[in-house]
């Protein structure tokens, strides 16, 4: 386990969504309207769909290709679908609005 | 920069605030703002109120504009604070504890006061109001240490209360002075059946009894009628009606009457002085209801903006309320009179009631108790003041008289139906699968049935089917499907919802969830798309695009594919390049190593296999403007070469079909649509499968529509036969229009056609002056559009979110 520096609040949009590949992980990183950051591994476990591309609604994610649901908290598929992603804990500094991700 | 003008909001409730809301989107710095409200709360959703009351929601569930949003947005709000009185000499609002505020410009929206009968006794302790936080507390404690309540009023406030009294644990009686409840919104059967809806929930009633006088030593202890009789209680609660707070305007020198007078500006007899809300009358008539009140902010909000408007006419209203969990509407003159006819249908047993009012052939007035499915569209035909002759059963009975009196036949087709077979196409639902979901998983409506095997979850084109089967397996346990409104998020429709968004002008997407009650406040992939349509197309000038509420496609503006990687397509007018286009575009598909060059069933060349990071440098690099091969939007104007070169062409099909791309080109739509141009019969350029095609006949055009080569081909219908070019733009703006304002989101025009019927569109673009005022608004929806491509190579903010972020540091 690491915890590695991101990058920072302002590079993703409120509501938005950027990625992050460490290793051989890509991982979306998703900025809820409350401010906080979640982060996910960027696949669907459907057909591999990227994550970061849905649409958020609230806490869950909607898969671009099949509208499969995604719990960002959890990582888990909602129903009537089943399945569930990595998640990774995240870490927001107050002071200057750095993002770190723990992986 | 010049120094912003001094506005003073009086009045800390919906109306006012919903104006400033306005304000701020429309001049942002114009002014400085400082509002005052009497109560110790932030503004606060008091049609709430009684669910408040009834402890499903707390005071905090019902805030709209929390303490952080006067903040954000620099406004000074004083609470506890009531006006005394405005110098509109020296320009100055005088509060109640002395505190003044200078003003360019004030607003005065106090709202109402709760009617006190004045009868001996009405100032006893327990004898209240039913209007604001503080009466719901009173009711809190009342019912802490007190058993009995009486409620005066027996209209929809009063009820809510008396509902509220009765979740708290007290025994409530309901005095009405007239003999059935809730006179001014139903008619005496749909009364009846909602008394007996809540003498079962344990209301109890006293009807035709007027109240004399409250006696009881210090708080209340029984309420004496004029007949006489007395009954002994607790608490009484008045809900006998609102009058307009007018005390501002006595003590101020600004006229009145029962309200605070403006015209349809909302302006005061006072120069700089404004009022709104339901402390005003307007052109006679104060309003008690949300809808105009926000109809009227729009209004004055535009006026202090600087933005030119039209004034606020007046509303005609509907009532649609939940009453207890009941759920009834009406609108219009729904009391028969002479020379009106009406039609009705009862069902104790499922415990609906439906009636029409019809008068000259026109529908006048609407009742509808239990099931209030079709109030929007009976609202829609009482306003338009359309002839209903020879629909009348239709309206009463909700379905096509076509369909009337036909029988099912598909069931015995079900019944052989192997358990393999698959039903649900889109979602490899099988039979079996459905049997299942029904006999074992305890699935009994078709919503649960949908939400359980994602059956017609897709398309929806199998739903006839998967409705037979449920009904096969289920039988008589089927249970009453909840109304499916557009998404599992509300039970609204799409008519039910823009009329609610055109009538509150409701003006985000959160706003429509939050105000219409969504049950999923964060909504889903479906309705956040589809109310991100409806508001740009109902406010195409005011209305900021959401793109978190688009999909993938429309937030890229490309396609994505199955590998996550998209595809770039360039827009080439009605499929006619240059050497020089070519050229630039194999250099940038050369350049960027795109696996794979296609042209595309529109005539377009589509780039696949492109990285999302290299999307803007190749948009860029091909200074073209983005084809919008993605979007719900027009996708291509398909031509054919026309009389340019070919021997049996009529006209110039190419020049027609360029000019057409050029005028509809980022247009958003219900659905995405395809047009084309052919230059003779021959019809090369396959117009009759298009949404809108055109095929030219020696000295004319044809106009065909509503056709599709998709999942199930249809050819279009012919709508019209034209000769000049003009009259092609006019009748093609009129049709994409009315589509734009009558589809449904994702609903492709050939279902749309099949919907509404093409009498139905044909008679809405008969009138030359109604296609020319469709063709105003669609003018006016192009012309705040821009092209995606260009705008995110301009901006580093927009451009980032194609990149992935620099990289990761450990710490």
């Amino acid at each position: 386990m690491s915890k590695l520096l991101i990058g920072k609040l302002s590079d993703i949009d409120i509501r938005g969504s950027r990625t992050v590949r460490v290793k051989e992980t890509e991982i979306a990183l998703f900025r809820l309207e409350d401010g906080s950051v979640l982060a996910i591994e960027n696949r669907c476990p459907h057909k591999g769909g990227l994550l970061s591309e849905g649409m958020v609604c609230g806490t869950v994610v909607h898969c671009p290709l099949h509208d499969w649901k995604v719990d960002l908290q959890s990582g888990l598929v909602k129903d009537p679908d089943d399945g569930c992603v990595m998640t990774f804990d995240t870490e927001i500094d107050p002071e200057d609005g750095a993002i770190y991700v723990t992986i | 920069m010049t120094v912003p003008k001094k506005l003073v909001l009086i009045g800390n409730g919906m109306a006012g605030v919903r104006a400033i809301e306005h304000l701020l989107k429309l001049a942002p710095d114009t002014y400085e703002i400082t509002i005052f409200g009497a109560e110790p709360h932030p503004n606060y959703n008091r049609i709430m109120l009684s669910t408040v009351l009834a402890g499903s929601t707390e005071l905090k569930d019902i805030i709209i504009n929390d303490w952080d949003w006067y903040k954000e947005n620099n406004i000074t709000l004083h609470t506890n604070q009531s006006i005394k009185k405005i110098d509109t000499q020296r320009k100055v609002v005088i509060s109640e504890s002395g505190i003044e505020a200078p003003y360019d410009e004030v607003v005065i929206a106090t709202g109402s006061k709760a009617f006190m009968l004045p009868i001996p006794g009405a100032d006893k302790e327990g004898v209240i109001a039913f209007r604001d936080i503080q009466d719901c507390e009173k009711m809190f404690s009342a019912a802490k240490s007190y058993k009995k309540a009486a409620v005066i009023g027996a209209g929809l406030l009063g009820l809510e209360a008396a509902r509220g009294l009765l979740n708290l644990g007290m025994e409530v009686t309901v005095i009405h002075k007239h003999p059935y409840i809730m006179e001014r919104q139903l008619d005496e059967a749909a009364s009846l059946m909602l008394r007996k809806e809540l003498e079962t929930q344990g209301m109890k009633f006293l009807l035709s009894k007027h109240s004399a006088s409250i006696t009881g030593r210090g708080r209340v202890k029984e309420l004496q009628f004029t007949d006489g009789s007395h009954l002994a209680t607790d608490l009484i609660v008045m809900a006998v009606g609102i009058r307009p707070n007018v005390d501002l305007a006595k003590s101020s020198g600004i006229d009145y009457n029962n309200g605070i007078l403006v015209d349809d500006f909302m302006n005061t007899n006072i120069p700089h002085v404004s009022a709104l809300g339901e402390c005003v009358e307007h052109r006679g008539v104060a309003y008690g209801l949300v809808a105009p009140l926000y109809e009227q902010g729009a209004v004055l909000a535009k006026r202090l903006a600087g933005v030119e408007t039209a004034g606020y006419a007046g509303s005609v209203t509907s009532t649609k309320l939940k009453v207890s969990g009941v759920d009834v509407f009406s609108a219009g003159r729904f009391v028969e009179t002479e020379g009106s006819r009406a039609m009705r249908i009862q069902d104790d047993v499922a415990g609906t009631y439906k009636k029409i009012v019809i008068r000259n052939g026109k529908l006048v007035g609407a009742v509808l108790f239990g099931d209030t499915a079709d109030g929007a569209s009976l609202f829609a035909s009482i306003k338009s003041g359309e002839s209903i002759e020879g629909r009348e059963k239709e309206l009463l009975l909700g379905i096509s008289s076509d369909l009337l009196g036909k029988s099912g036949g598909g069931a015995s087709r079900l019944e052989n139906m192997p358990d393999d077979e698959i039903v649900c196409g889109c979602n490899g639902v099988t039979k079996g699968a459905i049997g299942d979901a029904v006999l074992n998983k305890g699935c009994h409506t078709f919503g649960e049935l949908k939400a359980c095997t994602k059956a017609s979850a897709s398309c929806g084109g199998c739903k006839a089917d998967i409705e037979g089967l449920l009904h096969f397996y289920a039988g008589d346990k089927v249970g009453e499907s909840a109304k499916e409104g557009i998404c599992g998020c509300t039970s609204l429709g799409r008519d039910e919802i823009v009329e609610q968004i055109q009538s509150m002008r409701l003006m985000t997407v959160k706003e429509v969830m939050h105000v219409l009650d969504w049950n999923n406040k964060e909504g889903c992939s479906k309705c956040r798309p589809s109310l991100n349509y409806y508001l740009g197309m109902l406010f195409p000038e005011e209305y900021v695009d959401e793109k978190e509420s688009r999909f993938t496609n429309e937030r890229y503006h490309a396609n994505i594919q199955k590998d996550g990687t998209y595809s770039v397509v360039p827009r080439i007018y009605g499929g006619v390049t240059t050497p020089a286009d070519l050229i630039k575009i194999a250099s940038v598909a050369e350049k960027f190593n795109v696996p794979l060059v296609k042209f595309t069933g529109g005539q377009r060349l589509d780039l696949f296999g492109v990285k999302k990071e290299d999307l803007p440098k190749m948009w860029e690099e091909l200074e073209m403007a983005s084809g919008h091969a993605y979007g719900k939007t027009l996708r291509t104007v398909k031509t054919c070469v026309g009389n340019t070169f070919c021997r049996f062409g009529t006209q110039d099909a190419m020049a027609m079909g360029i000019k057409m791309e050029k005028a509809f080109e980022r247009l958003n739509a219900p659905a995405k649509f395809k047009l084309a141009v052919s230059g003779c019969p021959r019809n090369c350029a396959e117009a009759t499968i298009k949404d809108l095609g055109v095929v030219a006949i020696d000295g004319a055009w044809e106009i065909h529509v509503g056709g599709n080569a998709g999942v199930k081909v249809r050819a279009c219908d012919l709508l019209t036969t034209v000769k000049t070019e003009e009259e092609v733009m006019e009748w093609t703006s009129a049709y994409l229009q009315y589509y734009r304002e009558t589809g449904q989101w994702n609903e492709r025009t050939a279902h749309w056609i099949d919907r509404v019927g093409l009498d139905t569109v044909k008679k809405a673009l008969e009138k030359q002056e109604d296609r020319l005022a469709l063709m105003e608004r669609v003018q006016k929806a192009l012309s705040v559009t821009t092209d995606p491509w260009k705008e995110i190579v301009d901006n580093d903010e927009l451009r980032k979110n194609f990149e992935p972020i620099a990289g990761p540091l450990p710490v």
